[in-house]
């Protein structure tokens, strides 16, 4: 009864709120969705010889690309969740749904499902666009819906840890400055537009505790010929125990927030 | 003392109804119960000792300082204060926004700290800023709020057409809140929170940045929600006018503190007293007149405001022949003089020991 409530009420609010305002901002959309193009376009040409380059392993870097620009796009697009809770604030929207009987919980999974939703979507575009220049998938669909899952799963970390912020900074300057800082190192120590083989040392060593790696290597790996699942699979649990972690975060900010 | 006992009583009584008020806030799914509810007879808030500071880099500031006091179901109470006072800090501690450092506060019977989500089933809350979504429209609003309070279909449909009825929004409905007026979005933002029909309505300075017209609108709403619905409303305000307009009891809050308490007449009774009020030819002589006035034995008390002196006295009618008498010998010329019952600045300047206008001049909000 409980537990239903709670779907039902989360449900409401990202259908009633979330994806109607969405929808009602057909700019945002265009802008969220021309991003990802440019990365692909912009990338897929700058490093078109990489792909030759020893020990990459051969093949086509625009395959080798769409996965990666899946997971950042994923990244950066989640880094700003908490952008909502910031206008809440500023506004009487957030004292509007504090005051109402809805469980905390509802508040967050309500912008964690709206999270989801997007990034379903804008991966399932990429990889659309990917296919359409060059990309190749060997996986086949359940490959391509491995790739998308394990970026939902890393937006959801990353959606928690930006409300978390958002949450205890109040501050739209301070969440800009950390998103920014946060995603592009955690990029750029991945796998994500380079093989770690070429890559030095400690980048290589890092990327192992990475997140966004471990979405990306999932990602990369489930789409190609014989996905290892053994290996995809503790990938994504890997990605549920951040999303986990995060989750827990932001709801304990959420109690600190109402000092 | 009987203060103190009958406020017990009121919570007391709001403790044995708290059921009946979270029923009534169910009543809504059911189709044909469009009522705005809240009829239990005893909805009230109480509060007592309760303390506040907030910790900031700059210091401490003691928002509440003991502030208690209780409000009968069904009326209209307003908390009335400069900018400052702690009425807001009230407000969000009895929506369960904050928390006290210390202190006792009950809603519809309901320990607001022990159970703050049984307390939001019964209450509405209306902020500051409003809480309307701008890209939606006030049906949408409206909608998604009574959604979110577990109504549906047919029984959702018909509240929220009648809240929009009520409120004057029914011709506005399909248009984005981003459309709507400052008086609109506020009443929007009162529907929105009747959307369960809450035994106890919250409204902090609904009033402020709206015209005139809005605000008398907005009295006329909220009057006719406690006479007609039994809902039982508190208000803040820092507009004396409100308070003695429309308020059934007012408590004046000062640093923190209730500093009195009934219903406007009560606390202008209380004074005990007239103000003799003499406008003199100029500012200058203002010091002159008030050392006459001091020697009088029948004025209490005098403040000056420019060139106007407000003399309190006992009775104004026969003390205004020896007022006038002794400002002549002093040589003091009048430009013109009246009697004045008191007012609630009068009983803000009597209890605070400043007058509001100076009280919202020296304080930050």
């Amino acid at each position: 009864m409980n537990a239903a409530n709670f779907v039902r009420q989360s449900w409401v609010l990202l259908t009633q709120r979330y994806l109607r305002q969405l929808y009602r901002q057909p700019a945002f959309i265009g802008i969220t969705l021309t991003q990802p193009v440019i990365w692909l376009l912009l990338f897929g040409a700058l490093f078109k010889n990489v792909a030759e380059i020893p020990g990459f392993g051969g093949g086509n870097y625009i395959t080798y690309l769409t996965p990666g620009v899946v997971i950042m796009t994923a990244l950066f697009s989640a880094s700003w969740t908490g952008m909502s809770y910031i206008e809440d604030m500023n506004t009487g929207i957030m004292d509007r749904f504090l005051t109402a009987p809805v469980p905390r919980g509802v508040l967050i999974s309500a912008t964690l499902a709206y999270q989801a939703v997007t990034t379903v979507v804008q991966s399932a575009i990429i990889i659309a666009i990917g296919w359409g220049i060059g990309a190749t998938f060997p996986g086949g669909a359940w490959g391509i819906a491995a790739l998308i899952a394990v970026s939902v799963l890393l937006a959801l970390a990353m959606a928690g840890l930006s409300n978390g912020l958002a949450l205890l900074s109040r501050q739209r300057e301070t969440l800009i400055a950390a998103s920014t800082t946060l995603v592009m190192p955690l990029t750029f120590l991945s796998g994500a537009f380079l093989s770690l083989h070429l890559v030095p040392g400690w980048i290589a060593a890092t990327a192992r505790y990475n997140p966004v790696n471990w979405a990306a290597s999932a990602g990369r790996e489930a789409i190609g010929a014989h996905p290892p699942w053994g290996t995809i699979g503790a990938y994504a649990g890997f990605l549920v125990a951040a999303l986990l972690v995060t989750a827990a975060m932001s709801t304990r900010a959420f109690r600190l927030a109402q000092r | 003392m009987t203060g103190t006992a009958a406020g017990a009583t009121a919570a007391g009584t709001a403790a044995a109804d708290g059921q009946a008020a979270g029923t009534t806030a169910h009543a809504a799914h059911a189709p044909g119960t469009t009522g705005t509810g809240g009829a239990g007879p005893a909805a009230a808030v109480a509060a007592e000792g309760l303390r506040k500071v907030y910790k900031s880099r700059a210091g401490e500031v003691c928002a509440l300082d003991g502030l208690g006091f209780s409000v009968v179901a069904g009326s209209v109470f307003a908390l009335l204060g400069p900018n400052g006072a702690g009425k807001t800090t009230t407000v969000r501690i009895l929506t369960t926004l904050t928390r006290p450092d210390a202190g006792r506060v009950t809603v519809a019977g309901i320990d607001v700290l022990k159970s703050p989500g049984r307390v939001r089933s019964v209450i509405g809350a209306v902020g500051q800023s409003s809480g309307a979504l701008a890209d939606l429209t006030g049906y949408e609003n409206l909608a998604l709020q009574a959604s979110m309070n577990r109504m549906r279909g047919a029984g959702l449909r018909r509240r929220v057409a009648d809240l929009l009825e009520q409120f004057g929004l029914a011709e506005a409905a399909r248009r984005q809140v981003r459309t709507y007026s400052g008086g609109m979005r506020r009443r929007l933002d009162v529907a929105t929170a009747l959307v369960h029909s809450p035994a106890v309505l919250f409204l902090d300075e609904p009033t402020t940045g709206l015209d005139p017209e809005g605000r008398a609108e907005l009295w006329t709403l909220l009057t006719g929600l406690a006479a007609q619905a039994g809902t039982t409303i508190l208000v803040t305000t820092h507009y004396l006018d409100e308070a003695d307009q429309f308020a059934a009891r007012i408590a004046i809050v000062d640093r923190g503190r209730i500093v009195a308490e009934g219903t406007s007449d009560q606390l202008k009774a209380g004074l005990q007293g007239d103000s003799v009020v003499l406008e003199l030819a100029a500012a200058g002589q203002v010091p002159r007149a008030e050392a006459a006035l001091a020697r009088l034995a029948q004025v209490r008390h005098v403040t000056a405001n420019r060139a106007v002196l407000r003399a309190r006295v006992a009775d104004g009618p026969r003390a205004l022949p020896a007022v006038l008498a002794g400002l002549e010998a002093a040589g003091v010329p009048v430009l013109s003089v009246t009697v004045a019952r008191p007012s609630l600045d009068d009983v803000y300047l009597h209890h605070a020991g400043r007058s509001f206008r100076q009280a919202e001049g020296i304080t930050v909000s």
